[in-house]
């Protein structure tokens, strides 16, 4: 039984795998055919990525990148899920908010960023205001649409039986919304890579965003790979390891 | 003296139209009390006054004390995301261990613990709703149709839980249903309902030694007895209307 599960789970992990191997193969053949300098073959943006890991340069600006990603994404997903349980709930706080939020939705990140940044200097609590007021928006939109959908009939249930607030909310009212959150946690943690990335570029002095853009004028392509695999590698582990097996656990009942 | 009292003097929408108009009665401390009217007559409503679920009526409820109550719907209601014994937890946190299993084993669901309710049939599943309602030991409990579209066999043996769990710790029991001979073979007394707006058209006491079947002699010789009399009666009347 379990060998089977294991067999399994390494069918599924190849099925997964193999696209991304097919899609460096063709990166290297088509790098080697071309033999130019923009277009550095995997071989070479893979060593530069293990000369920059062992210099410990990748890792410490990788590791403020996460660090501003992990409270920009923990605020904005706080901030939001309020706001979209409040204008799924209410008629009237819907109508006064609505309008704000399809304008927060439409300002396009680079705006609210540059104007943070002046309005508040090119400090760390900007960069995260930034990238938390692009954020929100789009979780409030997404949980919204499942405050509505809640079921009045559970909720009744929990009236009747009297059951205390915390019970209510936590047993009752939030697994309702946990499809929701799941969307909004997976669409918001890679635009909020993006978001940061863009922040770093503009203001900051450390971070991936930040590397990148110095890479940047010195025509540093192969570094730019690196990077950027570095930082989907990141992606990959935190879906796996932590996104997938939450919403396999919180979805058991479904099966 | 009464467990609870009930008087709606009307329960009317905001378009004009009411359900309940003129309706009073009471109950007695592990009465039950079934409950019959045509369809739309309002009974879920009056059961959702009753609950507190409603507050929104003209009119006075009165319970001994502070009376808790156990409700159970048309549908289970149980919560999709919680396995049967977290369901019945939700609602009595000291429902856990071994007085759960017994609890469990009660109404025949013995392993059925740690299944989710859609892993449960109809019938399993209303079962584990009887038993949420009874769990805290209610005072009072509602019941809105609560055996509808189950299969005759599965009902009758829901029934039979019922009235044993019933017995066991006799709260008051409101059952609305819109079937004569249940609400006969269940019931102490019959409340019959008019056709809405709401009101007590005839309380008709069953005084036939339990346990009865739904087609025991008894049964079936009252309920055609009120239908020879009152051949209305399921549509809200006392007489045709002349």
């Amino acid at each position: 039984m379990s060998e089977e599960l294991s067999s399994q789970s390494a069918a599924s992990a190849w099925s997964r795998v193999w696209p991304l191997l097919l899609l460096t193969l063709l990166w290297q053949v088509v790098a080697l055919q071309a033999h130019s300098r923009v277009l550095p073959t995997p071989v070479a943006v893979f060593e530069v990525l293990v000369n920059e890991l062992m210099s410990g340069e990748l890792l410490f600006h990788l590791g403020k990148t996460m660090a501003r990603v992990t409270i920009s994404f923990c605020l904005a997903m706080l901030l939001g899920v309020a706001l979209g349980i409040l204008m799924g709930r209410s008629r009237r706080w819907d109508r006064a908010l609505d309008s704000l939020l399809i304008l927060g939705l439409n300002i396009p990140a680079l705006v609210t960023t540059i104007l943070c940044f002046i309005w508040f200097g090119l400090s760390e609590s900007a960069a995260i205001l930034a990238v938390v007021l692009n954020k929100i928006p789009m979780v409030a939109i997404n949980l919204r649409e499942g405050a509505r959908a809640v079921d009045g009939q559970l909720m009744e249930v929990a009236q009747v039986y009297r059951l205390g607030r915390s019970k209510r909310f936590f047993m009752v009212y939030l697994p309702q919304l946990y499809p929701y959150l799941f969307s909004s946690a997976r669409n918001g943690l890679a635009l909020i890579w993006k978001i940061v990335l863009v922040v770093e570029l503009l203001g900051r002095s450390d971070g991936v965003g930040f590397q990148i853009g110095s890479f940047f004028h010195f025509f540093d392509i192969t570094s730019i790979l690196a990077y950027t695999l570095a930082f989907s590698a990141v992606i990959f582990l935190l879906e796996a390891l932590l996104l997938r097996p939450l919403e396999n656990r919180l979805n058991r009942w479904r099966l | 003296m009464n467990m609870l009292s009930i008087t709606v003097r009307a329960k009317c929408y905001s378009n004009g139209s009411c359900a309940i108009e003129n309706l009073s009665f009471s109950a007695r401390p592990g009465e039950f009390v079934a409950i019959v009217g045509p369809s739309g007559a309002g009974k879920s409503t009056l059961l959702k006054i009753i609950s507190g679920l409603d507050t929104n009526f003209d009119g006075q409820l009165d319970f001994v004390g502070q009376a808790r109550v156990g409700f159970m719907f048309q549908e289970p209601r149980l919560m999709p995301w919680l396995t049967v014994a977290q369901n019945l937890a939700l609602v009595d946190a000291s429902a856990t261990g071994s007085r759960l299993h017994q609890a469990l084993e009660r109404v025949g669901l013995g392993d059925c613990s740690q299944l989710f309710p859609r892993q449960l049939s109809g019938g399993m599943q209303r079962r584990v709703a009887l038993l949420r309602a009874f769990l805290m030991e209610p005072q009072l409990l509602l019941m809105d149709e609560p055996f509808q579209s189950l299969d005759d066999p599965t009902a009758e043996q829901l029934r039979a839980q019922l009235l044993s769990l019933w017995q066991a710790t006799k709260p008051t029991v409101l059952f609305v249903t819109h079937n004569l001979q249940e609400a006969l073979s269940l019931a102490d007394r019959v409340l019959f309902l008019s056709a809405g707006p709401a009101r007590v058209v005839l309380d008709v006491p069953v005084d036939l030694p339990r346990p009865r079947c739904l087609d025991s002699s008894g049964v079936q010789q009252l309920s055609q007895q009120l239908l020879a009399d009152y051949p209305d009666l399921l549509k809200g009347r006392l007489a045709c209307p002349s």
